[in-house]
């Protein structure tokens, strides 16, 4: 039982952190971004080519990563869900448009990066083991899930005590208001979607280390993302982190405990999750009126 | 006005001349007719890398015979254009891919990748006389009735015994576990891996842990299989993509054991994902490691590296195919338009195999299996993943 805890709180690390970018571009645009998953494999790749192929320190691959899906972030706001949501009054042009970025960029990773699945070099060697084999996680994994809480105490504390981090919750809670006093909504959708898809090229940067990426892991990383917003409540950022160590200690659990029966575990996952928003839609800490 | 004419007039001279230029070497290389045959599989997606490395080895030996004066079937020269379709994993799409075949009238065509892209695609082939060279083993795609589908590979009912009666005789293998992915190819691998273990008289000591293919942390996976602590973990139907990280998760968990799989691997991929975890990992693979390649798989490597950056392990079987249909052709040429014929020369036809040193031949086999000649006979290398590289394990052949 101790280590299908220790599964699951890693699991849960670095699913919250896949979930905060996807419901802070949520929050500020109410946006589903189908092409987050893709967005969080090009920051995998990213990391890979610049640590494994160029052979610069690890670290550096991560902020490149961040980096890079910063400046695609920026420019898909700008260039396309900026104009979209100016233009159209339907909330499916934006579903359409994120979905069809998802396919595009299926479309680049392959062009770029090729068909294999990469992974990069261990980070730490090494494997903590606690007595004899009772609860085993290699240290690079301890490494990653430590990087990932930092991250989302760091976003948290961004979000909360920055100027910048106080007008996107403005916009979040009441777009109109924050408007009225004196928030540029366009210039911070763009650093907001910017925010959102660089912690999705950080995560894959992270994830590469224990994961490896390949081209498709885009979409089911999306699906996950969803699920976790959709327990922990649309656009509410402690949601999407309950959220995420929700379905990491979900699955380590049923995934063991379940074993036996075939795999069930996201069958029951699902059924689940359908009985919970029949009973609460808004999630756990979604507000009913939004 | 005069000389604005005139300019116009050069212009457009030498702009005729420049695409005439241009067209003449086009039109010189364009001299022998073209034979064209398609593929039909995964080129993108999550599943992309089991179609791109066969469309790669399809282009690369294309493009090679082409540049060497294209390839000789009866009294004609032909230069090999490869037709691709991408099924996208999707048996709908891969029956409108064999129905654009048909269109075009293609008569020989390589894939589907996936037992039910290869089943769906079944009625259109027969209608529209194609022979497919699938890479499914669904074993009533290649028994009669049936008669259009060659297995393009070996199958894991085929070289799975093959690999536990080895394991089992030299390494003492006793306990055996099966882990695989929850859908249909996977599936259908364990069971048979199952069958064969049960035929040794190994004990099974787990085999109904599966995954979802979009798994990527294999580690409460594996937990309660490397609890059973088998002598050897069999990874059945295991893509590229999840061999590394299976292997990494299980050897992280203090599996001791062997692992091995009955599918192709990359050995690029494997010491890129597990790196020394992976050592000692077997799988089969086709006609590339060092004892047995010829100096055409050699050539082979190189040509298809230098035209897409990087080689793909996965062709040394997937190279086959192509090369089956073409040496056939030449045997019969008649064929060409018929595949009667094709079907008729299958029972006789034998060639040298350019791809592996010695006298090696390629030939039709799977009288065994299918009671008649419907699979191509790829040596069925068992490697063994060792820093980096591959290592011939053992070598055996499919009858």
């Amino acid at each position: 039982m101790e280590q299908i805890i220790a599964n699951g709180l890693y699991l849960g690390a670095q699913y919250a952190l896949i979930a905060l970018g996807l419901t802070l571009i949520f929050a500020l645009m109410n946006v589903l971004n189908f092409a987050h998953g893709q967005m969080y494999v090009i920051g995998g790749f990213v990391t890979y080519t610049v640590y494994a192929q160029i052979g610069m320190p690890f670290i550096v691959g991560v902020l490149a990563s961040g980096a890079t899906l910063a400046v695609v972030g920026a420019l898909v706001q700008k260039f396309l869900f900026g104009p979209v949501i100016r233009k159209s009054m339907r909330e499916e042009s934006t579903m359409l448009l994120a979905a069809g970025i998802a396919f595009f960029l299926d479309a680049v990773i392959l062009l770029l990066f090729g068909e294999k699945q990469r992974g990069v070099p261990k980070i730490v060697n090494g494997i903590f083991n606690y007595n004899d084999f009772t609860i085993v996680m290699p240290y690079d994994r301890i490494l990653v899930g430590a990087l990932a809480i930092l991250a989302i105490a760091a976003f948290i504390l961004y979000m909360q005590y920055s100027k910048t981090g106080r007008a996107m919750r403005a916009l979040a809670q009441d777009k109109v208001a924050a408007q009225l006093m004196g928030v540029n909504v366009e210039h911070y959708s763009i650093i907001g979607f910017a925010l959102g898809a660089m912690l999705a090229g950080v995560v894959g940067g992270l994830l590469v280390t224990i994961t490896g990426i390949n081209l498709g892991m885009g979409g089911p990383t999306s699906i996950k993302a969803f699920m976790m917003v959709m327990i922990g409540g649309a656009g509410v950022i402690s949601g999407a982190i309950a959220g995420g160590f929700i379905l990491g200690m979900l699955e380590s659990i049923g995934l063991s405990v379940l074993a036996s029966y075939g795999d069930i575990t996201y069958l029951v996952i699902f059924a689940s999750l359908m009985v919970f928003l029949a009973i609460r839609p808004q999630g756990l800490m979604g507000k009913p009126w939004g | 006005m005069l000389n604005r004419r005139v300019f116009m007039r050069t212009v457009f001279v030498a702009g005729i001349a420049v695409v005439a230029g241009m067209a003449a070497p086009q039109q010189a290389a364009a001299a022998n007719e073209k034979l064209r045959i398609g593929f039909v599989g995964v080129t993108s997606g999550p599943a992309a890398a089991w179609g791109i490395s066969n469309v790669r080895s399809m282009q690369t030996r294309a493009a090679w015979i082409n540049a060497t004066g294209g390839v000789k079937i009866g009294e004609k020269t032909y230069d090999v254009d490869i037709v691709t379709f991408d099924d996208q994993k999707d048996p709908k799409r891969a029956i409108a891919g064999m129905e654009k075949m048909a269109q075009e009238k293609i008569h020989y065509v390589v894939g589907p990748n996936v037992d039910d892209g290869a089943a769906a695609v079944r009625p259109v082939a027969e209608q529209n006389n194609i022979i497919y060279f699938p890479y499914a083993f669904p074993k009533s795609l290649y028994v009669k009735p049936a008669s259009n589908a060659v297995l393009g590979m070996v199958a894991n009912y085929q070289s799975g015994p093959a690999i536990y009666k080895y394991l089992k005789d030299k390494k003492g293998v006793k306990k055996i576990a099966f882990v695989c992915a929850n859908e249909s190819d996977p599936l259908s691998q364990r069971d048979g891996g199952v069958e064969a273990a049960k035929a040794l008289g190994l004990e099974i000591v787990s085999s109904n842990v599966t995954y979802q293919v979009d798994t990527t942390d294999f580690t409460p996976v594996l937990t309660p299989v490397v609890s059973k602590k088998p002598d050897l973990l069999v990874l059945s139907g295991v893509a590229p993509a999840n061999a590394p990280q299976l292997i990494r998760a299980a050897r992280e968990l203090g599996y001791k054991g062997l692992m091995s799989a009955e599918t192709a691997q990359d050995a690029n991929v494997l010491k890129e994902g597990a790196g020394d975890l992976a050592n000692g990992f077997i799988s089969v693979g086709g006609a590339s490691t060092p004892e047995i390649a010829s100096d055409t798989m050699k050539e082979f490597v190189a040509r298809y590296t230098k035209m897409f950056g990087e080689y793909n392990d996965e062709s040394n079987t997937k190279v086959y195919a192509l090369e089956y249909i073409l040496e056939t052709l030449k045997t019969n040429p008649k064929a060409i338009n018929d595949v009667a014929e094709f079907k008729k020369t299958m029972d006789t036809f034998s060639a040298p195999n350019p791809y592996m040193k010695g006298d090696a031949k390629l030939k039709y086999v799977g009288m065994t299996s299918f009671g008649q000649k419907r699979q191509v006979a790829v040596p069925m290398v068992v490697n063994e993943y060792k820093n980096g590289k591959f290592a011939t394990l053992f070598i055996a052949e499919v009858d």
